[in-house]
């Protein structure tokens, strides 16, 4: 069987530094952070009283009122974004077999607001289970695709993955695969999250997870410093449509890049804790190489994962020098999340966006709020501390791993013919 | 327009995103004012909370316009 080549044709994004692709690449590259006090609750009982917010989102600026009541924030972000890929993409869907059009989306958590309201408001009851009808489809994860799919009627491929952070990364392998196999000609991808609420940051915050720097918003998502405590809570989505390379040529798109490989992998470790060799992140970027038949000396840049947790970071690191051996030190390597913070289940997506506009601009975006070295991080290593670098791009990889062990990269190449 | 005709509208308009002029007596709530069946159990529920009645089930398949939701309340709700 001919596999086919799958390239990007069209991107969204709703970010905490911007609200459009251009606007989120503008913040990238001039190494803006999302960080700030939470508006979305009273943290004054939480640990952590800041995160990467979506600035001033109001839904009934892009929905419909009454659409927009119905749908959960993370199933917003998602119609958001893919609104603006669309366009992107110049796509009019009455002159394409939608059939053959899926949307194959990732989300780690879902209606985690849907869920907290519903069951404060049973709670607060005489245990009648007054719930709304509503409950259910608002908050179920596939609800995010289902949608996508009811707006455009897109009748292919419609699912969503579930892999924590990992999850939009899951999303983009599964539809590069398809398309590749010949299941689909156009698959709509990405991933969106919405858990800035007291269920999500008191979760995380039970685990000790967050950042508590809440005298410095700004500076608190720190990967690779010394200083670093914890990750920041991010939100939004980006969209990536996926596209086999003759349907696009044949309706004149605008392509961005190939999507050339993808790669996975499980820690088997620990339901949080990376592996203290960072194992898993090893296999998951052999594995992408291998499925894009490539070897390490053909990376430039690496998204990485790199949260600012003070385990994660070092196992991320040590995994990219073990596997790239003397070329990790010819990589530029950056943490985006120290711009947009954590964005779990929608972090795969617009880091890929991140990877894609790179390689399209031949510009390094920085890991910001780098102060003070950690012995522990190798530093010849280029983490691309604090500017954006130029760099002609060819290649470039993105990492995520999500709680429970799970671990996907895929790999994006600047297309030539 | 009794209190309770007046309260009904305006659970509706909110919850199905009318104008206020399309909810007449006859006006159907599946058929006229765009509502789906998830849509309709939602508005028995919001009738219940707003009334502070509990509507059965067999009831509420007897409720699809607004003037019969408007009559079963005037003769339901204390």
């Amino acid at each position: 069987m001919e596999l086919k080549r799958v390239v990007v044709t069209g991107l969204g994004a709703l970010t905490p530094i911007g609200k459009t692709v251009p606007e989120y690449w503008e913040g990238l590259v001039n190494g803006v952070s999302g960080a700030a006090p939470m508006t979305r609750f009273d943290t004054e009982k939480f640990k952590t009283k800041f995160a990467c917010e979506v600035k001033n989102f109001v839904a009934e600026d892009y929905l419909e009122k009454k659409e927009a009541r119905k749908l959960d924030p993370f199933v917003q972000y998602a119609l958001v974004s893919t609104e603006e890929a669309v366009k992107d993409a110049g796509l009019d869907f009455t002159k394409l077999n939608t059939n053959r059009i899926g949307v194959i989306w990732g989300a780690g958590i879902g209606g985690l607001k849907t869920f907290l309201d519903e069951i404060m408001t049973f709670a607060k009851g005489d245990g009648t289970p007054r719930l709304n009808p509503f409950f259910i489809p608002k908050m179920i994860i596939d609800i995010a695709p289902g949608h996508i799919s009811m707006k455009y009627g897109l009748r292919g491929p419609n699912f969503s993955c579930v892999s924590a952070c990992a999850s939009s990364t899951n999303a983009l392998i599964d539809a590069y695969t398809y398309i590749k196999l010949g299941r689909a000609d156009m698959i709509v991808s990405g991933g969106s999250e919405a858990i800035l609420n007291e269920a999500g940051i008191g979760g995380f915050n039970a685990m000790h997870a967050l950042s508590t720097r809440n005298d410095d918003p700004k500076t608190a998502s720190r990967p690779f410093d010394k200083d670093r405590d914890g990750f920041v809570a991010g939100e939004g989505a980006g969209t990536i449509i996926l596209e086999e390379l003759e349907h696009a040529k044949a309706r004149g798109a605008k392509i961005y890049a190939e999507i050339v490989g993808g790669g996975m992998s499980a820690d088997a470790n620990h339901i949080t804790a990376p592996h203290p060799e960072g194992l898993g992140a090893k296999l998951v970027m052999q594995s992408a190489l291998d499925d894009a038949g490539m070897k390490t000396t053909d990376i430039d840049y690496i998204n990485v994962h790199g949260t600012s947790t003070p385990l994660g970071d070092i196992s991320e690191t040590t995994a990219i020098v073990n596997l790239f051996g003397e070329h990790a030190y010819k990589l530029n390597i950056s943490s985006t999340k120290s711009m947009t913070g954590h964005l779990l289940g929608a972090a795969g997506a617009i880091e890929s966006i991140a990877c894609i506009l790179a390689i399209q601009n031949g510009i390094i975006p920085p890991t910001i709020n780098h102060f003070t070295d950690d012995p522990a991080i190798d530093q010849k290593l280029n983490l691309t501390f604090n500017k954006a670098q130029k760099r002609d791009i060819k290649v470039a990889l993105s990492n995520t791993f999500g709680f429970g062990g799970h671990n996907a990269s895929v790999i994006f190449k600047k297309y030539e013919d | 327009m009794s209190d309770i005709a007046s309260r009904v509208k305006a659970i509706i308009v909110e919850k199905l995103g009318v104008d206020e002029g399309e909810v007449t007596p006859e006006a159907s709530f599946t058929n006229d004012l765009g509502a789906d069946s998830l849509d309709t159990v939602e508005l028995i529920m919001e009738f219940e909370k707003e009334f502070n009645v509990a509507i059965p089930d067999d009831q509420a398949e007897t409720i699809s316009t607004v003037g019969q939701a408007i009559t079963y309340l005037e003769k339901n709700v204390k």
